[in-house]
């Protein structure tokens, strides 16, 4: 038996050495990324990795020249388009297994337009039937091709009441949905995210930020002369910094605009679902909103909370993020708790110097340095297969199949929180209130604690009816007996002073 | 024998201990006639007074126990049960301090052991209101358990209640100057603490100053 262990053991070993170290990366010494997840209070626990580096793929290796400062990346089937904004050029990578092979570079189009090069392009879409949508910002005009690269439309500065007309119209991020509509957000428009009809229309705003009602301010804008009230920074809604588009339509949006201290209040929302209406529906159902880092020091060049500055959503509806401040990643399930997180900054394979973009292919993520300009590949590790299997067989309603995933990933990490809470669901739809309460007491669930209370009070009254009510019986007769007793030993009383007056005289 | 007369001797401060402790209910219910009576008419007592503390004490972390973590969320790895005591003791004892020192310069009737037991028997709402809080908690949901927040907040509010109207009673004031003393012994409360706190800092800099000259002579000697 520990023989076998042993074996085991050594085994496991060999196959954790095997895939920590593939073959032909370079700095494989250095891989373990730093992969963590936040208990209740707050507190950082390392945990197993979720997703490892895989390789790491620059210019020089697709067979190009460098690229400078990329802007975009986006992923189209196992198509992959890299935006390279320095060089004025889309770069379209063929994903196989993992590796990246260059197979068309982008530099110009067809069409009866000026200009048919690109200038400072800032991002990419292409639709399924192979559109390209492309924001190409320095020459202030949105361009839409086919897939032979020929121009269909181009969209200008949009002549209407809502766009400043005194500056430039710069586009920078865009997402299309099914129907051809495009989603674009542009610098200096702080008005949310520009909708355009499929002809290319403008046609308005959607996803606004909610300009709060500020009575202080308010008074003091009474009171103050009209120079004063020039001077005054008026309140400047969300500029967004990107977008992604699912495939169910929801555009996930990401801000880096909002006040540090709002983080605890959870008014500051720096990622943000929006519907067809431009409604927030991202679910906050964490202990804090999806935003990053919880804590986090000021040191070395990096001040302040997570920047978050892309967004790429998964099938399951999970979602990652990447803060460039330092250079992590951040991974949440549909109900917004935080999966994971792993990354950060520096040098060596699988951090960063400037994360710009993420994107996934299957449960691949590929993330896109700005300064470096490589693309890194991670790739799920056992660990995190198994919590989104959970997550998975949960969301179907397969509970019991739910619970045993996540007794697999207890197993690798005893501080998984949402195992516990995840098991304890399972035992509470299971009817096994007992159970679900202590894996709930663990993790200091309330609301899932409280639910498994009040059906494990009503089973045990209900079991116990006739126990609670002698009990009842008992407590209502303890008065009168107590009065009876107390009655009696007065009586007692009183016949022993008149004894003892009695021996006296 | 001596047994016997050991008894006799105790029995009648037990049982003045006993009644004011249980004076205590009366005070709670009835302050301005309690209040006046416990120090005028001698109807409490320090013993009774020490052991309402020390109830106090008990309360406090009993409840921090066995309250149900949906109402009473406890970092256990945090907890220092000797600083739980003197997070209640501290500022009791400062304000017993600064009361007595503001209302003796102001004609205060009341003598610190009296502001003492005022303070203490002030405290018996929130013995009487906290243990049941405690037992309840662990019987109800969260959201049945909403109105204990209530009850918590109702002890405190009657707890200062009792100590202003004790303030008014021990030291023959009007309200006006109950609230008055109470805000200024706060007042007093923070000028001891910061004497304290300079008091501590100078010392240890007039040893920090002994010690390096001694250091010093150390360096030129050997």
């Amino acid at each position: 038996m520990k023989l076998k262990r042993k074996i085991m053991a050594a085994l496991l070993g060999v196959m954790t050495v095997v895939s920590v170290f593939p073959a032909g990366v370079a700095n494989a010494t250095e891989v373990n990324t730093y992969t963590y997840n936040y208990d209740y209070w707050g507190l950082e626990y390392e945990s197993p990795d979720a997703y490892r580096p895989m390789s790491y793929t620059d210019g020089a290796a697709l067979g190009t020249k460098a690229l400078k400062s990329p802007q975009g990346l986006f992923v189209r089937d196992n198509m992959m388009y890299v935006v390279d904004t320095g060089n004025n050029r889309i770069l379209e990578l063929t994903v196989e297994n993992g590796t990246l092979t260059l197979s068309k570079e982008i530099t110009e189009f067809t069409g009866d337009t000026e200009v048919l090069t690109f200038n400072s392009p800032q991002d990419v879409y292409v639709a399924e039937n192979g559109d390209f949508y492309i924001t190409d910002q320095a020459n202030y005009r949105i361009l839409h091709l086919n897939k032979d690269l020929q121009l269909v439309k181009e969209m200008t500065r949009p002549n209407h009441a809502l766009i400043d007309q005194e500056n430039p119209f710069e586009p920078n991020k865009i997402v299309v949905d099914r129907s051809g509509r495009m989603f674009v957000i542009a610098k200096n428009v702080n008005k949310g995210v520009m909708q355009f009809e499929e002809d290319g229309n403008f046609v308005g705003f959607i996803g606004a930020s909610e300009v709060a009602f500020n009575m202080a301010e308010y008074i003091k804008k009474i009171f103050s002369t009209k120079a004063q009230r020039d001077q005054m920074v008026d309140f400047v809604p969300t500029e967004y910094n990107n977008l992604f588009i699912d495939n169910k339509s929801f555009i996930y949006c990401t801000t880096e605009v909002f006040e540090e201290a709002d983080l605890d209040s959870g008014t500051a929302k720096p990622i943000r679902k929006l519907n067809s209406l431009g409604g927030d529906i991202l679910i906050r159902n964490g202990e804090m909103i999806p935003c990053g880092d919880w804590d986090w020091e000021s040191a070395a060049g990096m001040n302040g909370p997570s920047r978050i500055v892309d967004i790429t959503a998964m099938d399951d509806e999970t979602y990652y993020v990447a803060d460039r401040i330092r250079g992590r990643l951040f991974a949440y399930d549909e109900q917004g708790h935080l999966l994971y997180a792993f990354g950060g900054p520096g040098n060596q394979l699988g951090y960063f110097t400037y994360p710009i973009s993420i994107e996934h292919v299957g449960t691949d993520l590929y993330v896109l340095d700005m300064v470096t300009g490589g693309i890194t590949r991670f790739a799920r590790t056992e660990f995190g297969d198994l919590i989104h299997s959970a997550l998975d067989e949960y969301n179907e309603g397969n509970y019991i199949e739910s619970a045993e995933y996540w007794e697999q990933v207890l197993a690798m990490n005893g501080n998984y929180e949402l195992a516990y809470i995840g098991i304890g669901r399972s035992h509470l739809r299971q009817k096994d209130y007992k159970t679900a309460m202590e894996y709930f007491e663990v993790m200091r669930d309330n609301d899932n604690y409280s639910r498994a209370w009040k059906y494990y009070r009503k089973d045990w009254i209900e079991n116990n009816l006739g126990y609670v009510i002698v009990v009842l019986v008992v407590l209502g007769f303890i008065p009168v007996i107590v009065k009876k007793i107390k009655k009696i030993r007065w009586e007692a009383s009183m016949q022993y002073e008149y004894e003892n007056e009695s021996k006296n005289k | 024998m001596s047994m016997k007369t050991k008894v006799k001797i105790n029995k009648p401060a037990l049982k003045r201990y006993k009644e004011s402790l249980r004076y205590a209910l009366y005070v709670m219910t009835h302050p301005f006639d309690g209040f006046w009576d416990l120090t005028h008419e001698k109807r409490g007592s320090m013993a009774a007074a020490n052991t309402l503390l020390v109830l106090t004490f008990l309360t406090n972390i009993w409840n921090m126990r066995y309250e149900n973590f949906m109402f009473n969320n406890v970092r256990w790895e945090r907890v220092n049960i000797w600083s739980q005591i003197a997070g209640i003791l501290a500022p009791l004892l400062l304000y017993v301090v600064a009361n007595w020192c503001l209302t003796t310069l102001f004609d205060g009737k009341g003598r610190m052991k009296d502001v003492y037991m005022g303070m203490c028997y002030s405290l018996t709402p929130y013995i009487l209101i906290m243990n049941p809080v405690t037992i309840i908690s662990n019987v109800v949901t969260a959201e049945e358990g909403a109105f204990l927040t209530y009850f918590e907040y109702l002890a405190l509010a009657w707890a200062f209640g009792l100590i202003l109207v004790s303030v008014m009673q021990i030291h023959d004031y009007s309200l006006g100057k109950a609230i008055l003393a109470i805000l200024f012994s706060a007042v007093g409360m923070m000028i001891i603490v910061f004497l304290v706190m300079l008091f501590f800092s100078l010392v240890s800099d007039a040893v920090a100053f002994f010690v390096s000259v001694g250091k010093e002579i150390m360096f030129r000697v050997y």
